[in-house]
C-alpha cells in the first residue's frame, strides 16, 4: 500500500470529487471542495471508525449536516475502503448506492441521512444525548455549512446541546462565506458566529479550515461539560483557481474543459 | 367508566417503560398536557424535555432511534405533524427511523383554544409518508394496545391522541391487530366506517337507524395506514352504502383512504362525514362537533340520503 502525505491525498480527493461531478454532470463542487480538510481531519486523524465494520457500536458518529457536500464524504469513504472506489463514478445515477445526498440505508459508512439543511445537526444532538443516556463515550461530529446556519433549527439544536451539556458533540462550521445567491452578508448576515455559539454555551475555536493539523488540534482539545464549536475558515471551491471563492460554483458541474483544467491544476493522475 | 385518552397514553407509556428499558420519552414543554408526565414521574432518567422547539425534538428523536433506543415523542398534533412535518418526513420517515409519534390534542376536540390549535390535517400529512403506520384509538383500552403495538413495530408510527374523556367501547379482550379493522356491529344496509372519537357517534347513529328499520354496520378503523382494504371491500359488497366518519378534514383522512380503496373496485354508494374543508374555531368540543356535523345526527342523515338514492 502506498503511503502518501495528507497533502497529496487532499489533492486526490479533490480530483475524485471533480471526476464524480463531471461524470454525472450534476452536484455541488464549491461546498464539497471547501470541506475536504475538515473531513480529512476527522476521518484520517481523529475519529474511531472501522471500514470493515461500519456499524460498530462504539464508533464515533459523523454527520455531514451540509449533505450537498456528499462527494467529499464519498471520496473519503471509498479511499478508506468502506466501498469500492469504482462506485464513485456512479454518483447520482439510478441504481447507485451513492445518492445526491447521504443515505445511511444505502451507503456503508454514512451515519445519518442529511441534505435538508439544519436537520443533520439536530439528529446529531439526539445521537449525542443518546450516547450520554447509554453511558457510551463515543464522539459525535456534525459538519454544518454557513448558509445552513440560517436555519432556525440549527439554533434549536444548539440550545439543546448546551442544555444537556453535550461535551461529546463537536460542531464544525465550513465557513466559506458563500451560498447559492451570493455571500452570506448579501443574502442573510450571520454576524459574529463564534460569539453567537459562545452565547449559546459552546466552547469555541477558530481555525484555518484548510490546515488539517490546526483542525485536528481543535478537535482534540479537551473539553468538559459543554459542546464544542469549531469555526473552520475555508474557501469555497478551494484548490481549483477558477472555482475558488466563486458562489457561481455552488451547484454547477464542470464542463469537459473545466474538468480537465481543474485536474491539471491539482496535478493528479486519474 | 371512561378515561381521557391522553391519561391512558401516559399510563401505557409507564407500563411499557417498566418492561422495556429502551423506551425513552421526548416532549416539548407539554408533558402535563400530553400526559407524558406520568412516564416522567416513574422514569425521570428516560424523559427528555426539548423545550418549545418541536422541529429539533423530531430530529433528535431520530438520533435516539439511530442509537438503538425507542423514542416516543409527544406534543400537540398540529405542532408535531404540522410544524415539524418536514423533519418527520426527512429525518424519520425517509430513513424508516424507529420513532413513535404520539401527538395529542388532535381535531376539534381541543375546543376552546380554537382553530390555531385544532389539527384537522395531521392524518392527511402522515398518510402520504411511505412506511408510516397510523393508529387512531377510540378509547383507553384501545390506546393502551396501540402504544404497545407501536413499540413492537420496527419503524415510524403515528398515534393520534384525543383530549377528552372517552367512554369505554372496547374491552381488554378486544383484539387490536394493526391493519385489521374491527367490525363492532354487523349490518347489511349501510356500513359506517369510523375511527377515534367518531366511534361512539357511529354506534349511536346505528342504534337510531335500527329503530327506523335500517340495519347499519359499524367498523372501527383503528389503523388508518396500512388500511384494511379487504374489510372495506367486503362491507362494500355486503351493504348498499358506506359512510365514513372522522374528526378530521374530509380531505386526506379516513374518508379519502376508503374512497381510494373503493374507486374502480366498487359501485357502492359512498359519502364522508368530517370537517368540510374549513378550519375549526373556539367553542366547547360538543358544540363544535354539532356545529361541524361530527355527530350521530349527521351520520344518520348521510346514511339515509345514500339509501334513499339507492331506491
Amino acid at each position: 500500500m502506498n503511503t502518501i502525505s495528507l497533502e497529496e491525498k487532499a489533492k486526490q480527493i479533490r480530483a475524485d470529487i471533480l471526476k464524480m461531478l463531471y461524470t454525472c454532470q450534476s452536484g455541488h463542487p464549491g461546498g464539497s471542495l471547501s470541506c475536504v480538510e475538515m473531513l480529512m481531519a476527522i476521518y484520517y486523524k481523529t475519529a474511531n471508525i472501522d471500514p470493515k465494520n461500519p456499524k460498530m457500536e462504539t464508533r464515533d458518529r459523523i454527520v455531514l449536516s451540509k449533505g450537498h457536500a456528499s462527494p467529499t464524504l464519498y471520496a473519503i469513504l471509498a479511499d478508506l475502503g468502506f466501498f469500492p472506489r469504482e462506485d464513485l463514478w456512479h454518483l447520482r445515477q439510478i441504481d447507485s448506492h451513492l445518492q445526491g445526498h447521504p443515505d445511511m440505508n444505502k451507503t456503508p459508512g454514512v451515519d445519518v441521512n442529511t441534505g435538508s439543511l439544519g436537520q443533520g445537526i439536530s439528529v446529531a444532538v439526539g445521537m449525542a444525548l443518546a450516547a450520554k443516556h447509554k453511558k457510551e463515550d463515543y464522539q459525535i461530529y456534525a459538519i454544518v455549512g454557513d448558509g445552513e446556519i440560517q436555519e432556525g433549527l440549527v439554533w434549536e439544536a444548539a440550545m439543546a446541546a448546551a442544555h444537556y451539556k453535550l461535551d461529546n458533540l463537536i460542531v464544525m462550521l465550513d465557513h466559506n462565506g458563500l451560498q447559492i445567491d451570493g455571500s452570506n452578508d448579501e443574502v442573510m448576515s450571520l454576524g459574529d458566529i463564534c460569539e453567537k455559539y459562545k452565547a449559546f454555551g459552546f466552547e469555541c475555536y477558530k481555525v484555518d479550515g484548510h490546515d488539517i493539523d490546526a483542525i485536528t488540534y481543535a478537535i482534540k482539545a479537551p473539553i468538559s461539560g459543554k459542546p464544542k464549536f469549531i469555526c473552520c475558515e475555508t474557501h469555497k471551491g478551494h484548490g481549483v483557481s477558477f472555482m475558488s471563492d466563486q458562489f457561481g460554483w455552488h451547484g454547477k458541474a464542470p464542463s469537459k474543459e473545466e474538468y480537465e483544467r481543474a485536474v491539471a491544476e491539482l496535478g493528479v493522475e486519474l | 367508566m371512561g378515561q381521557s385518552l391522553r391519561v391512558a397514553y401516559g399510563e401505557a407509556l409507564r407500563d411499557l417503560g417498566a418492561e422495556n428499558d429502551k423506551i425513552v420519552v421526548l416532549d416539548a414543554d407539554l408533558a402535563h398536557a400530553t400526559m407524558t408526565s406520568i412516564f416522567k414521574e416513574a422514569y425521570p432518567d428516560r424523559f427528555y424535555n426539548f423545550g418549545i422547539a418541536e422541529t429539533n425534538m423530531m430530529c433528535a428523536a431520530a438520533g435516539f432511534s439511530h442509537s438503538g433506543l425507542i423514542p416516543f415523542v409527544s406534543t400537540f398534533a398540529l405542532f408535531g405533524a404540522g410544524r415539524a412535518y418536514e423533519q418527520i418526513r426527512n429525518s424519520i420517515s425517509y430513513v424508516n427511523a424507529n420513532v413513535k409519534l404520539c401527538l395529542s390534542h388532535s381535531g376539534l376536540c381541543v375546543g376552546e383554544d380554537g382553530g390555531s390549535h385544532q389539527s384537522i390535517e395531521d392524518i392527511a400529512l402522515m398518510r402520504v409518508l411511505p412506511g408510516m403506520t397510523i393508529f387512531v384509538p377510540c378509547d383507553p383500552a384501545e390506546m393502551k394496545k396501540a402504544v404497545r403495538a407501536a413499540s413492537e413495530i420496527n419503524g415510524p408510527v403515528y398515534i393520534r391522541v384525543a383530549r377528552p374523556i372517552c367512554e369505554d367501547i372496547t374491552t381488554e379482550d378486544t383484539p387490536f391487530i394493526p391493519g385489521k379493522a374491527n367490525i363492532i356491529r354487523d349490518g347489511k344496509d349501510v356500513c359506517i366506517i369510523a375511527a377515534g372519537l367518531m366511534i361512539p357517534e357511529a354506534m349511536q347513529a346505528a342504534r337510531v337507524l335500527e329503530k327506523d328499520g335500517i340495519d347499519a354496520a359499524v367498523v372501527n378503523m383503528h389503523t388508518i395506514k396500512p388500511i384494511d382494504s379487504e374489510c372495506v371491500l367486503q362491507m362494500a359488497a355486503k351493504c348498499k352504502a358506506i359512510v365514513t366518519a372522522e374528526e378530521h378534514s374530509i380531505i386526506g383522512g379516513l374518508g379519502s383512504a376508503v374512497a381510494e380503496i373503493l374507486a374502480g373496485k366498487s359501485d357502492v354508494k359512498f359519502s364522508r362525514v368530517g370537517v368540510n374543508d374549513m378550519f375549526g374555531k373556539s367553542g366547547k368540543p360538543q358544540d363544535l362537533f354539532n356545529a361541524y356535523g361530527l355527530n350521530a345526527e349527521n351520520i344518520i342523515n348521510h346514511c339515509k340520503s345514500l339509501l334513499s338514492k339507492e331506491i
